[in-house]
């Protein structure tokens, strides 16, 4: 796969700097690949234009599917399967079914969206990530340019650019895959 | 960008830059063991081995080999379950409940906080799979499994029953929630190693390469877990406390047994959380970053929780007085002057009285006497459930009942065991796992450290 596969890679050091740079960078026309910090930089995702993640959507859902999993079960179980008299209760006991109810609301909700997470940001034993700079989950802010991607425009002007944006080195790095 | 009050006291000490919080954290996992820990581990792990001599014993035998009798049916195992879910509660509340209210000291005890929380949990779990008597069974039991007793299920109107679902839940929603948060710090560990540690902690870090995109996701991932396990762990010790709230014994009929059991239970977590503290930042070398100031704040959640722990004794016993309901009045008064007085005083100094001497902030920024008092809240708190549970039961309906609780040396053996395999596990993540969230650190370190203030 030819695409992808050679980057411009600019390294920034402060996250403030980082912030300028991704928006400097991406008015001057380059289409930037993807910034790579050692932790959550706020703000970020607002300035490389991402959409709001959906994954409290997917929690939702699952949170959802937890409530009537567990109430669809006690029901079943405590007044048609095998009803019985506990405590002179009715045999479908509503407020006695909201505590088993909750925790399964929680649990499903939980599990639900750390798996659309794990598979949305392909995390997995296995996984091999691309490891564009070691020093990534370091200290150093990474933004790496595809030069695929912005085609239009001469490297080294790309280069420039990074340079002006606050970039304290400029790298090329390719991978072979 | 970010604006920080120069009255705030600096969260990360000693000038520390990024790449300083790396090596200071990943220098531990990489390191030699050192004999101090070695002696520790073995230390641990010979408490386990000998307390486990006192499980297989009681497996063997069945729980006739407790001292439990006709009268006091729960004693030791339940005092000790809901003594070891309490301190459970601290690392969940630390991470979910501070990350809400945008607490950031939290950043540098979340991850031994809440692994603390990960193993308690698994101490408690043992006692009532234990006190089955026969836990190869236990899952027909404890879960609603189609078997061939008839169609009979699992009864959903029994607190015992809510408690299995409780501590599951928040065992495996804990568990998940600690695992996201050391991804990151796993992928550090796996770009500074060569050989088998790559390889090793590449597969634990799941392949996190630090995309923007993916932090975005995951800032939404803990924000929404937070969200989910602070009403979880809320939940769970107010279901621990359903157990006894919902029976007819006098002295467990009570309804402020949730927010009370909750409020212990975030007392004795911060206690044990400091004592694990303290040898941790002393033994790793790590007192920039788990700094006095912490040190302080935990203190101050101790004053808060044992003083509502301290209300609700006092209120107990004022209702018991008022409900003019003389077997509860009796409860109460046999706890404190009857034959287990030494217990019910035990517990009301341990737990009222030595929390109140961290008013003095001399005691409350006092490494010793934070360590020696966090040591005398669990000592209390171990207390204050042996009198709810052994002092309303050994005083029968029938006076012929009256009975006494003897524990015999499986009762300390099992004990000990949770012990062995508490500090085991422990240990075990001091060692190979990053006892500091790196990642979140790093995010703090440019607003609140002591270099960002000057």
């Amino acid at each position: 796969m030819e695409r992808d596969t050679h980057f411009v890679l600019g390294v920034y050091e402060d996250e403030d700097v980082l912030l300028d740079a991704v928006k400097q960078v991406r008015s001057s026309g380059v289409k930037i690949h993807e910034v790579y910090s050692p932790y959550p930089v706020h703000g970020l995702e607002h300035v490389l234009g991402y959409k709001r993640s959906r994954l409290p959507i997917a929690a939702f859902l699952f949170g959802i599917l937890g409530t009537t999993l567990a109430l669809t079960m006690q029901f079943y179980m405590m007044k048609f399967d095998w009803p019985m008299i506990i405590g002179g209760k009715d045999y479908a006991a509503f407020p006695d079914f909201i505590p088993v109810s909750f925790e399964m609301t929680v649990l499903l909700a939980a599990f639900g969206m750390v798996g659309v997470f794990m598979v949305s940001s392909n995390l997995k034993p296995w996984a091999q990530p691309r490891i564009f700079d070691v020093r990534i989950t370091d200290d150093k802010h990474v933004m790496a340019i595809d030069i695929a991607n912005n085609s239009a425009m001469d490297q080294e002007k790309i280069k420039e650019i990074l340079k002006s944006s606050g970039a304290t080195e400029v790298n090329n790095k390719s991978f072979d895959e | 960008m970010q604006v920080t009050s120069s009255v705030r006291e600096p969260l990360v000490t000693g000038g520390k830059s990024y790449h300083d919080v790396t090596h200071d954290v990943s220098r531990q996992v990489e390191g030699k063991p050192s004999l101090s820990w070695f002696l520790a581990f073995l230390t641990a792990a010979g408490v386990l081995g000998l307390g486990s001599i006192a499980l297989i014993a009681t497996l063997w035998e069945g729980i006739g080999m407790w001292g439990l009798n006709k009268t006091i049916g729960w004693a030791w195992d339940i005092t000790n379950f809901v003594w070891w879910v309490g301190i459970g509660h601290a690392g969940t509340l630390i991470s979910a409940v501070l990350l809400l209210f945008r607490q950031k000291w939290r950043t540098s005890i979340n991850r031994a906080a809440e692994a603390m929380t990960i193993f308690a949990v698994i101490c408690a779990a043992m006692f009532p799979v234990i006190h089955m008597g026969r836990p190869w069974l236990g899952a027909y039991w404890a879960l609603p499994l189609p078997n061939t007793f008839g169609s009979l299920w699992v009864n959903f109107n029994s607190p015992l029953l809510w408690d299995v679902f409780a501590i599951s839940t928040y065992f495996s929603v804990s568990l998940v929630f600690w695992y996201i948060g050391l991804i990151p710090d796993f992928a550090t560990i796996r770009d500074r190693a060569t050989g088998l540690r790559k390889t090793i902690y590449g597969a634990l870090s799941f392949g996190w390469d630090g995309a923007a995109k993916t932090w975005m996701r995951y800032e939404s991932v803990s924000l929404i877990l937070a969200g989910l396990a602070t009403p979880l762990v809320l939940s769970v010790h107010t279901i621990v406390s359903f157990d006894f709230a919902t029976s007819v014994i006098p002295g467990w009929h009570t309804t402020i047994f949730p927010p009370y059991f909750v409020a212990g239970a975030i007392f004795s977590g911060f206690a044990m959380v400091l004592t694990l503290m303290i040898i941790t930042r002393k033994v790793f070398k790590l007192e920039d970053y788990i700094t006095m100031g912490h040190i302080e704040l935990m203190n101050i959640v101790i004053i808060i929780t044992g003083s509502i722990v301290g209300i609700a004794y006092i209120t107990e016993f004022f209702i018991a007085w008022y409900s003019g309901v003389a077997a509860e009045q009796y409860a109460f008064i046999n706890r404190a002057t009857g034959p287990y007085w030494w217990a019910y005083w035990s517990m009301m100094t341990c737990n009222v009285i030595s929390p109140q001497l961290f008013w003095f902030k001399k005691i409350r920024t006092s490494i010793v006497a934070t360590f020696i008092l966090s040591l005398v809240v669990n000592i209390g708190m171990w207390f204050e459930r042996f009198v709810i549970i052994v002092t309303s039961l050994h005083r029968d309906y029938l006076p012929s009942s009256w009975a006494m609780f003897y524990p015999t040396w499986a009762d300390i053996g099992v004990y000990l065991f949770t012990f062995g395999l508490f500090f085991t596990l422990f240990f075990l993540f001091a060692k190979f796992f990053p006892v500091i969230n790196m990642a979140e650190v790093k995010s703090v370190l440019k607003s609140s450290s002591e270099k960002a203030a000057k």
